[in-house]
């Protein structure tokens, strides 16, 4: 596969300069939470005994929510980005075999470099290799569902895998996820942290998904479907989609033009 | 009209679902995938600081244990640093101890255990002290954006008093949401938690 960062197709994330002067606290950008779905979003009935009612306490950038862990190579194994081999037994999983690839950028347009992104599906038939999953679509015997990557000094990611199913769940009597990609992130800063899901065009579930449509905000939501990217497909061999992830854009710090310890 | 500013806006946020554990704890799905695991023990055999176990439960509104939630701590080293580049204060930083961990809680009980040491007290970038604590991440079906709080210590009586964050919060009552309760068992100190997610003892949580 290549490695190579190709040119987003939002000219932003290609800027290169920073946009935020270096008189800051480093602190992270206030999270708009309009974009997010609300805790309570009863149409996703799980929300509604696991939502906080009382207004969250705002903590602007302690020392605490700027730092977190730092992820290295030495985390991963070879075959981690590589859900077609990683948990192969005597074959290669049945499915679309698909390519994920994109860049982690932050609300300047600023790569995050070395940040881990872990993800996780179901198979080709909707099903996941978990003990808790009794939906009826087979398990995979060469299929695990799971990999985790860390991006390059762009921000860039990629793994291959097989193109998840839809699958049924328990909301409505006949309520059925779109398919879809388990995402997690890091960032630089604990406060950075998010989990997500990616979404593939054109998938006819998901107007009508609850999960989804707790995003109030429709750029939002269209912001996790990812499309179809020919120009990064290997003939024969796979397709692609291009899924960018935004994290919390940070404020520069003056600790950096003063020596440690100021 | 103006120029553009152009900023991105946030990825927006999702359930981690019930299947949480595939990605992030593969073995507790119940398969074995990576050569190496991220688990809820912080410490290795040369981490220095006094090892303590947390343990506690995340309560729904009806008060029954979440059963399917994980929990991400991230906290200083017993000199009170945080293992990374931002954190440029004086303590001493060590090799063995990253200071984050994350855990699945027990899919009967609800329980969550990290193993881990006691932190330092943090020196914040205005100079302040802050008392010990670690920094909470909570994600779960159902819940659509990750959840934010923090455990404080019950024997930190003094530095928790004057804690600026503890501080912000309106309701002396409401403080002792974040305190974890200092026992000792079978030789081994535990601090317990318990998390609200709603209720008269709603736990504080904060937007980071």
């Amino acid at each position: 596969m290549n490695a190579q960062a190709p040119a987003s197709r939002d000219p932003r994330l290609n800027r290169p300069e920073p946009l935020t002067p270096p008189l800051g606290d480093g602190g992270f950008f206030q999270r708009d939470r309009s974009i997010h779905p609300p805790a309570h979003a009863p149409g996703y009935k799980s929300s509604v005994l696991r939502s906080p009612r009382l207004a969250l306490l705002s903590l602007e950038g302690s020392i605490s929510e700027i730092t977190g862990p730092v992820f290295g190579h030495n985390d991963l194994g070879p075959l981690d980005n590589d859900l077609i081999r990683n948990y192969a037994k005597d074959g290669d999983p049945i499915g679309e075999r698909i390519v994920v690839h994109g860049r982690v950028v932050d609300e300047t347009g600023r790569g995050v470099p070395n940040t881990l992104v872990e993800f996780w599906q179901a198979n080709a038939g909707g099903r996941y290799r978990h003990k808790k999953d009794t939906y009826l679509a087979p398990i995979d015997p060469n299929f695990g569902g799971c990999g985790r990557a860390l991006t390059d000094d762009t921000g860039y990611y990629y793994f291959r895998t097989v193109k998840p199913g839809p699958y049924p769940w328990r909301n409505y009597v006949n309520s059925w996820r779109p398919a879809h990609i388990h995402f997690s992130v890091f960032g630089s800063g604990f406060a950075q942290r998010l989990i997500t899901q990616m979404y593939f065009e054109g998938d006819p579930l998901i107007p009508i998904c609850p999960i989804l449509t707790t995003i109030p905000d429709k750029d939002a939501l269209d912001r996790l479907v990812a499309p179809l990217d020919l120009n990064a497909s290997t003939p024969f061999d796979s397709l692609a989609y291009r899924f960018d992830i935004v994290l919390r854009g940070q404020r520069s710090t003056y600790f950096e033009n003063r020596t440690a310890g100021n | 009209m103006t120029q553009p500013l152009n900023y991105l806006k946030e990825t927006a946020s999702q359930t981690a679902g019930p299947y949480v554990h595939i990605g992030l704890i593969p073995a507790m799905a119940g398969f074995d995938i990576f050569e190496k695991n991220f688990s809820n023990v912080l410490v290795t055999p040369n981490t220095e600081g006094e090892r303590i176990t947390l343990e506690g439960k995340v309560l729904d509104g009806t008060g029954t244990p979440l059963r399917d939630v994980l929990l991400e701590i991230w906290q200083a080293n017993a000199s009170g640093r945080y293992n990374h580049p931002a954190d440029r204060s004086a303590g001493a930083l060590s090799e063995e101890f990253r200071g984050w961990g994350r855990a699945g809680s027990n899919f009967e009980s609800g329980l969550v255990t990290f193993e881990t040491i006691k932190p330092g007290a943090i020196t914040d970038r205005a100079g302040r002290t802050c008392a010990p604590h670690v920094n909470v991440w909570i994600v779960a079906r159902g819940i659509n954006i990750g959840l934010n709080t923090r455990l404080y210590f019950s024997d930190e009586e003094a530095a928790n008093a004057a804690d600026p964050v503890l501080n912000l919060i309106e309701q002396p009552s409401r403080r002792s949401t974040l305190i974890a309760k200092r026992t000792e068992r079978a030789g081994k100190v535990v601090y317990s938690f318990t998390i609200n997610l709603q209720g008269p003892e709603e736990t504080v949580f904060f937007d980071v």
